[in-house]
């Protein structure tokens, strides 16, 4: 570009001083902008808890004495918030991905496609949540 | 490092209401409209308006014309064709980003909410300084570009297959709603090139008489450039024309790795 200088500095002093429009606080929580936040939030969450679930492993080698600790502790209540909320994050995240998969083939990115994904992710995710816990605690 | 709050000299106070005169027609509505003069040291503030529908045209932009005739000359925001081919017009309406002259008022429940389109300097009022996006525009080359000789009697044809390539993507009219719809883009707009641009790369990449695609697709290998995507689907959403920015970058990132496998 090829302002006069003395236009060009007028330009950039303008700049600096103008506001930012709103964003965050302003534009309408869409269902594929939800989900793919939740897929980060959860997939962060899961490096947290593949940390506890280390434990695990480390206390079964380590005998029963550090295995009754974990165990102890996975079965209190806190535990198995934990546990259901870990379960979650897995489950949402690889049905999620799934979806992550099939769009770096190039499926599935029209909205009408997206969106029926999507909701299927919202429906799948809490109910295979609900029977893996059942069968991991019954 | 995203800053997901607004800067100070942007935080937006509410203004004035300007109610409707007396006994003026039964089918009022509020409009609630993002203000900023850059001439008074003041931040952004929201003006509401109240609308008689009655004697207003039926789309958002309509309202916004009759606004600035009747209530308030000072209202300012770009518009031109009226009819959804310029993109002059695009703004954030009810949330989402759209051209105010294919909005239709009735398709908004309650007050109209009215915004910049999100996460760009502001001029003034609706307008915002879109410097960036041109340059970025700019920076993919968006002509076509050739090695061979142009046939010395005819254009360069093309056959109705590869022509149905761009289908979907010639239409794009640089509104800028998609690339201002996208938090990738609000965090990174100034490395990440954004849903419109890409779409415009890759309208160029799929064109059969372009012979220039190694180029293209090197300019977006970076981490920045193209890979900032992730899949969020705000732009698809919200694009005015219908078209499918998302599936463009796909279609790129897919180009990318079927050129490693070769």
């Amino acid at each position: 570009m090829d302002f006069p200088a003395d236009r060009n500095r007028g330009l950039k002093m303008a700049t600096r001083s103008r506001p930012l429009s709103p964003h965050l606080q302003i534009y309408r929580p869409q269902l594929t902008a939800v989900l793919s936040i939740v897929h980060r939030s959860t997939g962060v969450a899961l490096c947290a808890g593949a940390v506890a679930l280390v434990w695990g492993i480390v206390a079964t080698a380590l005998g029963a004495d550090a295995y009754a600790c974990f165990s102890d502790f996975a079965a209190s209540i806190v535990g198995r918030l934990l546990t259901a909320a870990f379960v979650f994050c897995l489950v949402y995240h690889w049905l999620n991905g799934l979806r992550h998969l099939a769009w770096d083939t190039g499926w599935g990115l029209e909205i009408k496609r997206a969106y029926a994904t999507g909701w299927t992710v919202v429906v799948l995710a809490p109910v295979l949540t609900a029977l893996s816990l059942w069968c991991l605690w019954t | 490092m995203a800053q997901f709050t607004l800067p100070k000299n942007s935080k937006i106070t509410t203004g004035k209401h300007h109610a409707a005169k007396p006994g003026s027609g039964q089918k009022l509505r509020r409009f609630k409209i993002y203000r900023y003069d850059p001439d008074s040291e003041a931040t952004p503030r929201t003006e509401t308006y109240e609308v008689d529908l009655a004697t207003c045209g039926p789309m958002v932009l309509d309202a916004l014309i009759k606004i600035k005739n009747e209530i308030d000359p000072t209202l300012t925001f770009r518009r031109s064709c009226r009819e959804g081919i310029c993109g002059s017009c695009a703004m954030n309406i009810d949330g989402t980003n759209t051209l105010a002259c294919t909005k239709s008022i009735a398709d908004v429940s309650g007050e109209v909410k009215i915004y910049p389109l999100p996460h760009m300097p502001v001029v003034k009022d609706l307008v915002p300084d879109m410097t960036t996006f041109y340059a970025q525009y700019a920076s993919i080359k968006p002509w076509i570009r050739t090695q061979s000789s142009p046939p010395p009697d005819k254009e360069r044809l093309q056959s109705p297959a590869d022509r149905k390539l761009i289908d979907g993507l010639y239409e794009c009219i640089l509104c800028a709603c998609c690339s201002t719809s996208c938090p990738s883009y609000w965090w990174n707009g100034d490395r990440y090139l954004g849903p419109a641009i890409l779409l415009q790369a890759y309208r160029w990449i799929v064109d059969s008489r372009d012979e220039d695609t190694g180029a293209r697709l090197d300019d977006l290998e970076d981490p920045f450039r193209l890979y900032r995507c992730h899949t969020i689907m705000n732009c698809t959403k919200t694009c005015p024309k219908g078209l499918n920015p998302a599936k463009a970058i796909a279609e790129i990132k897919k180009a990318m790795l079927a050129r490693r496998a070769v």
